[in-house]
């Protein structure tokens, strides 16, 4: 089988594994209490804040665990909201945001919450005019990604948050499509909460984080508990804690390398797909991207009908992002982005990994090229 | 409209209710009607959308309120 769904999940690599075995049934305490064995599974924890904030550049108290990039995403929008309510009700958020941002904001609609949703261009960039034009004096959130969890475009962040900083406005930004693959350094990119997901990274699924700056203000949204310093009650995956620390520190320290090899097998990808399918079109930035991604349209097939043929042939791609794979729905992010129906109906992401070799990449190429062609010519 | 099943989507936002039609589906055997009950404005565009993609009928809605009640029949 090849796999190249990377941008849905990544395997956990196995220095990751071996580091989070023994918490599952060797250091087993409970981090919140006081004996000596509990200080091991907290001294873990703790070293695991520890490389997750080296990740983003962070101090290791400005990080806190959630249960992956949803939940994180939630705190954040959900917190924020209800933290700040007594200076507005209104958000700023990008028209190509992940469920896990809208839905948040979809039923905090009904409690009088209005939200402002700024449009992209045809590579799905925001429009940075736009978003400034859309604040407001009861602004009191701007919310975009890093990158899109379709297409793999980078956001302009730094200039978003420039003009968030400006005007007293926090901004969060939802990495979960670009943290541990691209560098994602929050003074850099000047963000107030950002959002990171372990499995994307190389790390276990169930196990994200929140970087929250110093300042911020944000209330919970698990409650009863003293864990991660009152921002989320319940008791430390630390397992998974761990894990996600190893998966932070090995994409550090490798991270240029794997970019050069991603960047490697993106352009060997496009390539051979081009002289396959000479119609295809690549969705996303041409240069802005996460480089492990390559979603293309082509006319006159369905995406679907790709995937289930590739998936018999065992090489697994998508057709959209897994919710709506599963839903059926079309696409909000390439609507956006002004593709026409005909270029939705025929949208596929193809993402690579660590894992993946050039002759992977050569042979999901020759096999789509095949499959797609001959889907086209019924 | 008599429905052998019935979906709760009360506070849920779309695409979920499609989720959970197409997983109640399943359920059924083909022919049979569900009943989508749901709030999230989204559906009405949707359903009809996702039933054309899926195979299966769209029947229609009717409005309680500001509950939306919709109906599909499995066809495949």
């Amino acid at each position: 089988m090849i796999y190249a769904d990377y941008a849905s999940s990544t395997p956990v690599l196995q220095e990751v594994k071996q580091e989070m075995l023994p918490y599952f049934d060797e250091l087993y305490a409970n981090p919140s209490n006081l004996h000596d064995f509990a200080l091991k599974a907290r001294r873990a924890v703790e070293g695991a804040r520890e490389k997750v904030a080296q990740l983003l550049g962070a101090r290791s108290e400005e990080i806190v665990f959630t249960s992956g990039g949803a939940e994180a995403n939630n705190l954040a929008i959900k917190g924020v909201i209800q933290a700040n309510k007594a200076r507005g009700r209104h958000v700023v958020i990008s028209a190509v945001e992940h469920y896990s941002i809208m839905h948040p904001l979809q039923s905090l609609a009904r409690e009088g919450v209005q939200v402002t949703r700024v449009g992209v261009d045809e590579h799905g960039r925001v429009n940075v005019e736009e978003l400034e034009k859309a604040i407001r004096d009861d602004t009191i959130l701007i919310s975009v990604q890093h990158a899109n969890h379709e297409v793999g475009t980078l956001q302009p962040i730094k200039e978003i948050a420039e003009i968030a900083e400006e005007r007293g406005i926090t901004f969060h930004c939802d990495g979960v499509s670009a943290a541990g693959i691209v560098p994602a350094k929050v003074e850099e990119l000047g963000v107030d909460i950002y959002t990171l997901s372990a499995h994307r990274f190389y790390g276990p699924k169930g196990v994200g984080a929140l970087y929250l700056a110093r300042g911020v203000r944000l209330l919970p949204q698990i409650e009863g508990g003293i864990q991660e310093r009152g921002y989320r009650a319940g008791t430390e995956n630390v397992a998974g804690i761990v894990g996600m620390g190893k998966a932070a520190e090995l994409a550090e320290r490798e991270m240029s390398q794997r970019l050069e090899k991603l960047r490697t097998l993106r352009s060997k990808f496009i390539e051979a797909l081009r002289r396959e399918v000479p119609e295809a079109k690549i969705n996303g930035h041409p240069s802005e991207v996460n480089p492990m991604y390559v979603h293309i349209s082509v006319p006159g097939v369905e995406g679907e009908a790709v995937v289930a043929e590739l998936s018999s042939r065992g090489i697994y791609i998508t057709s959209g992002s897994p919710c709506m794979a599963r839903a059926a729905k079309a696409s909000h992010v390439l609507a956006a982005m002004g593709l026409s129906q005909e270029l939705i109906r025929g949208a596929m992401l193809f993402s690579f990994g660590i894992p993946t070799s050039e002759a992977d990449v050569a042979r999901v190429a020759q096999e789509a090229g095949e499959v797609i062609n001959r889907l086209r010519e019924r | 409209m008599k429905a052998k099943l019935s979906v709760d989507c009360v506070g849920m936002h779309c695409p979920v209710p499609l989720a959970k039609a197409g997983e109640a589906l399943q359920k059924l055997a083909v022919g049979e009607v569900l009943e989508i009950v749901a709030d999230d404005e989204d559906i009405i565009e949707d359903l009809p959308a996702w039933c054309r993609v899926t195979g299966n009928e769209y029947l229609g809605y009717a409005r309680e309120g500001g509950i939306i009640k919709a109906y599909i029949r499995r066809k495949v």
